[in-house]
């Protein structure tokens, strides 16, 4: 069996508790995707999604298992594998295109200035930055501050880039402009994206997969909400679609029981569920089955 | 009205300034000159020759200290000899041994504070040692320092290091160990280097809590050069005061008074105007 572009394979991360002893976050975690895939991960705060991304970006390392990108061991952060902060990270004594151009010239050593800076430039053009360059950060609102942090992550032509609820600080009407220019920027460049959001619509707006996530200590990959919604959405249309309900309460569901209940619900006699192979699930599609046993 | 505060608060200083003239003249008596001021026969022959003869006043008005400023102001650096030297001399003495010292505490205390900010098990390490440093007056130093230096104003120089030293120290390691998070991490993602790390990320990070530091120690250092050079002597301006207070010559310790305050403002602005360069905002 070939393996996937990302493969997660049987990781767990333990801290020590205060009491003695080891509390597991989470253990034989198991998930995999495809390149160009955009993977929105949800679940309750505390089920280590943010744990999940830092291993992922190589900034924390797992007690037990590994993740293969590419064929290769995660060892260590790498500038194949981009961030987006949620508090979005830049460095304030630096202006806008000083803070691109540090990624830049940290990709490409050799490069002269010159071509660093036009480099970054082009970056900052793409999230529509242009006439800002010099700006410092505290001089940015809060929507043009992640979006110079989003021109970092894609100055450096990453492979992979890995977001942590990048738009939870935002407001609505700057959260919805975002969601739009990251997507299109991401279908363009054929990024394959790991988000983590809080924000149901804007999963069911962004991701081709859901991952839904069940509450800590011991979280566990419940279910993979396939999203039946077209690749070509745009957002004045998406809340039409005839299966955008049926995702959304499912995933609602899931947020406000199943998540807490998922241990009960899988001592149900016949209830089958599986570490390795999570089941992805399509609500609204035709033959869908609603999952087995509803939680009370 | 419509002046703005800062005019109005210098105006103000004015005001303040020309009362404490006023009350200082009145209570001194006559003052400038001091020709009638009658000496208690007592107390003349206590002090000998220098109220008998001088007619001058014990303690000098406003007018006799403007007198002497300007007598020092206008030959500021001229020299007739070890004890006879020019105001802008000694002062130029003492101003160069607190920039050796506190030049040397610098190349030591930003290395080693980062060193400690960035190692937890060197921090713990050293903290004992640094807590119990720290609290010792710089001058409890100069017995020891004479002794092993063999040198007055060595020991002097090893005085200011050592008290500009911690004020450095702690806050070097403080700004270093708190750099923020997001920020390494960062660095980390980008495959930033451990040096160009330092250099790029946690230096411009901890440098307003730094360049604070210095500021604490570069005042430390003026307060303390003055009660050195009253202990080792030679030249200086704390030798300066001591040496006029030996002639009883309370103007030209007013004169020096006025002009280590000035100075020691002056070093504290030129670090304030520093830490303002490189404070940013979040």
């Amino acid at each position: 069996m070939a393996r996937s572009y990302i493969s997660i394979e049987g990781i767990a991360r333990r801290f020590p508790a205060p009491e003695g002893g080891r509390t597991t976050i989470f253990e034989d975690l198991w998930f995999a995707m495809e390149r160009g895939e955009f993977v929105c991960v949800i679940g309750h705060s505390g089920c280590g999604k943010t744990t999940v991304l830092n291993i992922l970006a190589g900034l924390d390392e797992t007690s037990e298992g590994a993740v293969i990108i590419d064929g290769k061991a995660i060892e260590g952060p790498s500038l194949d594998r981009a961030v987006i902060f949620q508090s979005h990270g830049l460095l304030p004594w630096r202006t806008v295109l000083g803070n691109v151009s540090y990624a830049v010239s940290s990709k490409w050593r050799d490069w002269p200035k010159a071509r660093v800076e036009e480099h970054a430039r082009k970056a900052i053009a793409t999230v529509g930055l242009t006439g800002a360059e010099m700006k410092k950060p505290a001089q940015l609102s809060g929507g043009m501050k992640q979006r110079v942090g989003i021109a970092r992550a894609l100055s450096i032509e990453p492979k992979i880039m890995l977001m942590d609820e990048p738009f939870s600080a935002l407001d609505a009407l700057t959260r919805g402009t975002l969601q739009d220019e990251v997507r299109g920027i991401c279908r363009n460049t054929g990024q394959t994206v790991f988000m983590i959001t809080h924000d149901v619509d804007e999963a069911i707006y962004l991701a081709d997969k859901i991952v839904l996530m069940t509450n800590g200590p011991d979280a566990r990959i419940a279910e993979i909400v396939a999203n039946p919604l077209p690749a070509d959405r745009s957002r004045n249309e998406v809340h039409k679609h005839p299966a955008y309900y049926p995702v959304r309460n499912h995933i609602i569901d899931f947020l406000v029981a199943r998540s807490r209940s998922f241990t009960e619900e899988l001592a149900q006699p016949g209830r089958v569920w599986n570490r390795r192979a999570p089941p992805i699930v399509t609500p609204g599609a035709p033959d869908a089955a609603p999952p087995l046993v509803r939680a009370v | 009205m419509t002046r703005s505060i800062g005019a109005r608060a210098f105006v103000l200083s004015l005001v303040i300034l020309a009362i404490f003239l006023a009350a200082w003249h009145v209570a001194v008596g006559s003052g400038g000159g001091g020709g009638g001021q009658v000496v208690d026969p007592e107390y003349a022959k206590l002090v000998g020759a220098a109220a008998a003869t001088g007619g001058q006043t014990p303690m000098p008005g406003p007018i006799d200290v403007g007198k002497a400023i300007w007598k020092h102001l206008s030959d500021p650096f001229y020299v007739r000899g070890t004890n006879d030297m020019g105001i802008g001399i000694q002062l130029a003495y003492s101003l160069v041994r607190v920039l050796i010292g506190f030049g040397i505490a610098v190349a030591v205390a930003v290395p080693l504070g980062f060193l400690i900010g960035m190692s937890p098990l060197i921090y713990r390490a050293l903290d004992p040692f640094i807590q119990v440093m720290k609290p010792i007056s710089p001058l409890a130093w100069m017995p020891l320092a004479l002794y092993t230096i063999k040198d007055s104003s060595l020991s002097s120089i090893f005085v200011i290091f050592i008290c500009s030293l911690w004020p450095m120290l702690i806050n070097t390691a403080f700004g270093v160990a708190s750099v923020r998070k997001d920020w390494l991490n960062v660095a980390r993602t980008l495959e930033v280097g451990p040096v160009r790390k330092a250099f790029t990320v946690i230096l411009p990070a901890a440098a307003p809590t730094i360049l604070t530091g210095m500021r604490i120690s570069v005042g430390i250092a003026w307060l303390v050069i003055v009660a050195a050079e009253m202990l080792v002597g030679g030249t200086g301006i704390g030798y300066f005061v001591w040496n006029q207070w030996n002639n009883l010559s309370l103007t030209d310790i007013i004169t020096a008074i006025l002009l280590i305050g000035l100075v020691g403002m002056v070093l504290d602005q030129i670090l304030a105007r520093l830490t303002r360069l490189v404070t940013y905002p979040e």
